[in-house]
């Protein structure tokens, strides 16, 4: 068969699996991140150690029945602290990304609706934060405030609110010409009643699914942080910085492939439930 | 034409001073002090050295005057000093930056090189095996930590099947190629030192491979979004219709209206990547300007931290400039 005729007429499938191809991927996204939230959530009852616990004796000891993903240098259970690790990675994934968006969105929207003079200052501003290649602003703001997860988070929401700023703003300026909107004017409806109440309802699908694929970005960047050594304080299990402390242990290699393939999965499951939202709020990519 | 690059130019240089001025203000507002970092705690226990200290780097002067002087070097092409090295921050840009361009310039020939044909199979054989494979390529490319994937790479590659050198540019114990460019490869090459240049090469796969795989990731998504629409447009039925060979209508007639995103997003990616390489330098040792980035970031040192953020910023947008000037190469439409 020649790459055209698959190009143009796609042959047809048995239902399950395009079942399967359409609404697979949006489940195993949810499945991931539901897990995650339920060991996050219930970390201090599942884990068979406490995180901090030490274990002399047993240091850098091979996962085993006792010990099941191994011991680190200080003998804690690699298993008990990735566990407990879920809590801090996801608090601020989800903590920089709803208040990025937050903010992001209220300047977005502001610009959109007042135009003019007020609108070029905002978005000006918002390009000059983009015109800093994040990770490096980021770095530079974190190692400036301190070592801590709460400077981390501020210093990754000063460089995480300008996209939304730029796509509430796109967003807002292709509603605000919709009939309803002049409707709504006409009817004499104030001005913050019909952002509130008409054009944002109209613009969640979009700003969904971006928070959605966003929330594993975060995880990421936070958890590199952590990596270089300014996320957290050391006896908190974080997965970046449990990573760090393996990263030179290649014979002892669980230390830090775990926390490694922790982060992996929660953020393949973030990826996984916002594509599968956009093809399910989009109907021209569905099937794609 | 000129006009417009002129004025691009123009504005791109008033962003970038205004942005030295946030990063000046930051550096000012926040409540690390670089004192502490530099001197250590005894010696900051001792108010004199701290005075004499303050007034050696300038620290004592106001906010302002500090600025003017900075802007003053800047227009000089001078960028200070750098707290932390003592040597001119300029100097040691240019000592770093060679590295990082080789790997980041590698990486994103590798992310093209492997991204594009990767997005127009998954395009073309739609819904086939080639599209499942190509998703979970770009998927784990995405979600892997970069910092780990490099782990993972030096314990297998290195550790483990004694594949690939190990971390650093060249083996330690070899001189490092002498040439214009700082660029292993290249020197190595104009030298005629081909054992020089197999192991630099050697040394840039794991690294370029590494840094490479969130960027083939987000390319190889973007040319499959790309050529999905283009193929669905009404040309290529015609195209198809008069006869022509698959490979024609995918490479000729599709291919070009699906590379302005490509290229959009590929502009970025670049510029992404010479920022984007602090991990991965940092896991490799590779002596280039993520390191230096991160070890200023952990100094305090903000004369080489405003220094940098300069340099890249100034990378960002021209990287932008060029992308919108390749608008037109790729679209007549924008052409007037």
């Amino acid at each position: 068969m020649s790459a055209t005729q698959i190009v143009l007429m796609p042959a047809p499938r048995p239902r399950w699996r395009r079942r399967l191809r359409r609404y697979g991927p949006a489940w195993a996204g949810s499945a991931l991140v539901l897990l995650w939230l339920l060991v996050a959530l219930l970390a201090s009852w599942i884990s068979p150690y406490p995180p901090d616990a030490q274990d002399i004796v047993h240091r850098l000891a091979e996962p085993s029945a006792t010990h099941w993903l191994g011991t680190d240098v200080l003998g804690r259970d690699v298993l008990s602290r990735l566990l407990h690790g879920a809590r801090l990675s996801l608090l601020a994934g989800f903590t920089v990304v709803l208040l990025g968006a937050a903010i992001g969105i209220a300047v977005g929207v502001v610009a959109a609706w007042s135009r003019g003079l007020v609108d070029e200052a905002l978005m000006r501003f918002t390009d000059l934060v983009l015109c800093f290649p994040p990770i490096i602003l980021a770095l530079a703001i974190a190692a400036a405030l301190g070592i801590g997860a709460t400077n981390t988070i501020l210093a990754m929401l000063v460089v995480w609110w300008p996209k939304f700023a730029r796509l509430a703003r796109a967003l807002a300026l292709v509603q605000r010409s919709q009939e309803y909107v002049e409707a709504a004017t006409v009817l004499g409806l104030r001005p913050i009643r019909i952002l509130g109440r008409h054009i944002l309802p109209n613009t969640f699908g979009p700003l969904a699914v971006l928070l959605t694929l966003d929330l594993g970005n975060a995880i990421l960047t936070f958890a590199g942080l952590s990596f270089l050594g300014l996320g957290v304080v050391p006896p908190t299990p974080e997965w970046g910085s449990m990573v760090a402390e393996g990263r030179e242990l290649v014979e002892q290699w669980w230390v830090a492939t775990f926390p490694g393939l922790a982060i992996l999965t929660v953020v393949v499951g973030f990826n996984f439930l916002g594509d599968g939202l956009r093809d399910w709020l989009d109907p021209k990519t569905r099937s794609r | 034409m000129l006009r417009y690059i002129a004025t691009r130019l123009a504005a791109a240089v008033v962003m970038a001073v205004l942005a030295s001025l946030v990063i000046f203000l930051i550096s000012a507002l926040v409540p690390g002090d670089p004192v502490l970092a530099q001197l250590g705690d005894i010696a900051a226990s001792d108010p004199a050295t701290v005075l004499e200290w303050r007034a050696k780097w300038g620290l004592d002067l106001p906010l302002w005057e500090r600025y003017g002087i900075f802007l003053n070097g800047l227009a000089h092409g001078d960028l200070g000093i750098s707290i932390a090295t003592r040597r001119p921050v300029l100097e040691d840009i240019a000592q770093y930056a060679p590295a990082t361009l080789e790997l980041a310039t590698v990486s994103f020939l590798l992310a093209i090189g492997v991204g594009i044909p990767l997005g127009i199979a998954a395009a073309v054989w739609r819904d086939s095996w080639v599209d499942s494979a190509a998703r979970i390529v770009s998927l784990l490319g995405v979600s892997s930590p970069t910092f780990w994937l490099a782990f993972i790479m030096l314990a297998i590659f290195y550790g483990w099947l004694g594949w690939a050198p190990g971390p650093g540019r060249i083996d330690p114990i070899a001189f490092p190629p002498e040439g214009p460019t700082g660029l292993f490869l290249i020197d190595a090459a104009l030298a005629g030192d081909w054992e020089g240049w197999h192991d630099a090469a050697a040394h840039l796969v794991l690294p370029a491979v590494v840094l490479a795989a969130a960027t083939i990731g987000l390319i190889t998504r973007t040319t499959r979004a790309a050529m999905l629409d283009s193929l669905g447009q009404d040309y290529v039925r015609v195209a198809r219709a008069k006869g022509l060979r698959a490979q024609v209508i995918v490479l000729r007639h599709a291919l070009p209206n699906a590379l302005v995103p490509v290229v959009t997003l590929g502009g970025l990616a670049y510029a992404n990547l010479l920022a984007g390489a602090v991990m991965t330098e940092t896991v490799f040792s590779w002596p280039g300007l993520g390191r230096y980035t991160f070890r200023s970031a952990a100094a305090l040192d903000f004369p080489a931290i405003i220094g940098i953020t300069m340099v890249v910023s100034a990378t960002y947008l021209l990287v932008n400039l060029a992308v919108d000037l390749s608008y037109a190469a790729l679209d007549p439409r924008v052409r007037r």
